[in-house]
């Protein structure tokens, strides 16, 4: 059973963002970056499907982006992915979901992947598109946002949680590709040992441009901070000034504080 | 220029955000026509051409036969633009429909500006406008974001079915939301934990804050997700969608997702220790300060 796992690095979402000076995304100057939170799950889930499966499963875990993204690879092979993909791409930033969806495809063609695993949708650009498009383009069965999973004699069960608390399960049959919703499992912290091990895991190099085949087929204009909407009252300061304050304005605004 | 809207239908009634995507082609200035694959009875109430598949036929949602359902619909229209909400119907489906046109896909718009679509980046902190290169183009609409137009017209229906029912995917059923303890909708009061308590153990201290209230405890996602807090208490799109006189959210960053739960409470307050964070923008009155210190001085003052 071969697996495949695509990981998207982003920035801490507590972080200030600014716009870069070409005004086409924001600037990475002075952000931390971590792996995207929704593909955490998905690397859970599929190193949790190789627990089930022992060595019978190989997992591979892709990400697309500048020499950063390696940490991200680095964590989830100390997760226990088996081995790693680096698509080098400084410009990754500037494709649009197509063409991420394409190179991730065109890696995965001649592959024979089983099952593919994916976030959701990534925390900053959250186009939600890029599995879906990966799985179209390979011609995969697919389903979304998953907070729950099983396996057993080549069909995945799948609950996809919709709206107000509901599910709705489905059954695939493989390959398939899933996008991993937040939920879904407990992501692991990678142990001291298994960070040891992972160092000794292969990282394979890939140039983007050996594996990218698509024109962008959408444009970004332009990147800009929202305007404030305002009125809002910001207290700052002392913690019971701020206290009496607040329980003076709650007294006049609501009728529920007295 | 043409849209054609792809309506939402669950459990044999049709969704009424169906009807916040005529808002949007009517602020695109785009001629409409609608997709439904849903029962006739249950037909959006619009003047012009909906296209009609039957749901006795084809069932609750399955990606690979809706597919092909809109795509055939898209084939009689050859509308400009595809839109639908960005649900879990929509950008499951959406991405789908592009792919086969091989156009370009707009996600979670919300707004058009001078002819673009805006839509959020990195949590809302930032916006960016986005333009399709190719011919037709498929979008989705951020739920909330265009305020429904009103249910007045008759459709003209027009049948339509795929291409073919094959699939590879088996919709199994429903799964109901989890028995809930307590009923949020009627609470006056609401405070809410987020992921800025940092752990469980400090959950207590807002749960606190909510008894000096007189309000209930809420939560958003993550919170629940860790087990920190009950589901029945989640707020936000997959939780309640709850509007009481007073909201209070604590080291919470304001998702959409978030948002789209609680921002038609009367009153809503902020305690965050980061003064760009989300929240701010549908704040009343935001609290620049580390949770943990901040509301036990609030709950002190309250109880003398
Ligand atoms: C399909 C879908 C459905 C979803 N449904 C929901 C839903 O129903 N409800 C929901 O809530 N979310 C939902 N989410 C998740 C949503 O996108 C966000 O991830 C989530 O709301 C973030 O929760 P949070 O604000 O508690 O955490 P974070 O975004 O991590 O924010 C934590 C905040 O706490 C602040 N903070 C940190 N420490 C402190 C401190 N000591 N004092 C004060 N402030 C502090 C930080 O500045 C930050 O603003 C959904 C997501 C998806 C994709």
């Amino acid at each position: 059973m071969k697996v495949l796992v695509c990981i998207k690095q982003v920035p801490d979402m507590e972080s200030r963002f600014k716009a870069n000076s070409s005004g086409n995304w924001y600037d990475e100057a002075d952000l931390a970056f971590r792996m995207n939170e929704y593909d955490e799950y998905a690397v859970e889930q599929a190193v949790q499907l190789r627990e089930q499966l022992g060595d019978a499963a190989d997992v591979t875990v892709l990400s697309i982006g500048p020499d950063r993204v390696v940490e991200a690879l680095k964590k989830a092979l100390a997760m226990g992915c088996d081995r790693g993909v680096h698509v080098q791409d400084p410009a990754v930033s500037l494709k649009d979901p197509w063409q991420i969806a394409s190179i991730i495809a065109t890696y995965a063609k001649d592959k024979g992947f089983d099952l593919i695993f994916t976030g959701m949708q990534s925390q900053d650009r959250a186009s939600a598109q890029v599995g879906v498009a990966v799985a179209e383009q390979l011609g995969y069965s697919c389903a979304t946002t998953l907070v729950g999973f099983s396996f057993a004699d080549g069909v995945v069960t799948a609950k996809r949680e919709l709206e107000g608390g509901l599910k709705g399960v489905v059954k695939l049959r493989t390959p398939a590709l899933v996008t991993c919703q937040l939920g879904l499992n407990v992501p692991r912290y990678p142990t001291l040992p298994n960070i040891m091990k992972a160092k000794k895991k292969e990282i394979q190099a890939i140039p983007v441009v050996d594996i990218l085949k698509e024109e962008a087929l959408a444009a970004t204009a332009s990147v800009y901070p929202p305007a404030r909407k305002g009125g809002g009252i910001v207290l700052e300061g002392d913690l019971n000034d701020m206290a009496s304050q607040l329980i003076g304005i709650l007294k006049e605004k609501t009728a529920v504080v007295r | 220029m043409k849209a054609l809207l792809v309506c939402e239908y669950r459990e044999g009634k049709l969704l009424e955000t169906s009807y916040e995507l005529v808002a949007f082609a009517e602020k695109l200035g785009a001629e409409k026509a609608m997709v439904l694959i849903g029962s006739e009875s249950e037909a959006p109430k619009v003047n012009g051409t909906v296209y009609l598949a039957d749901a006795g036929k084809y069932g609750e949602y399955n990606p690979d036969v809706h597919k092909k359902i809109v795509l055939a619909a898209i084939e009689r229209e050859n509308p400009d633009y595809v839109a639908f909400v960005h649900s879990s119907f929509g950008w499951d489906l959406a991405p789908r429909v592009a792919a086969s046109l091989k156009a370009a896909q707009i996600s979670e718009i919300v707004d058009i500006v001078d002819g673009k679509f805006e839509v959020g980046v990195c949590n809302a902190k930032l916006r960016r406008t986005v333009t399709p290169k190719s011919g037709k183009a498929v979008l989705t609409i951020q739920a909330g974001a265009f305020s429904a137009a009103a249910a007045s017209g008759a459709p003209q229906l027009e049948r339509i079915e795929p291409a073919d029912g094959a699939s590879a995917l088996e919709f199994v059923g429903y799964e109901p939301a989890e028995k809930k303890d307590v009923d949020l909708t009627r609470a006056e009061i609401i405070v809410s934990a987020g992921r800025g308590v940092g752990k469980k153990e400090n959950v207590p201290v807002i749960a606190a804050l909510a008894k000096a209230m007189g309000g209930e405890l809420g939560a958003s996602r993550p919170v629940v997700d860790a087990g920190w807090v009950e589901h029945s208490h989640q707020v936000g799109t997959t939780g309640q969608t709850v509007s009481p006189k007073l909201y209070v959210a604590c080291g919470i960053s304001g998702a959409i997702q978030h948002l789209a739960g609680m921002k038609k409470s009367d009153f809503i307050v902020a305690i965050n220790k980061d003064k760009d964070a989300p929240i701010g923008e549908v704040a009343d009155v935001l609290v620049v300060a580390d949770v943990l210190q901040f509301a036990p001085a609030l709950t002190a003052m309250l109880q003398k």
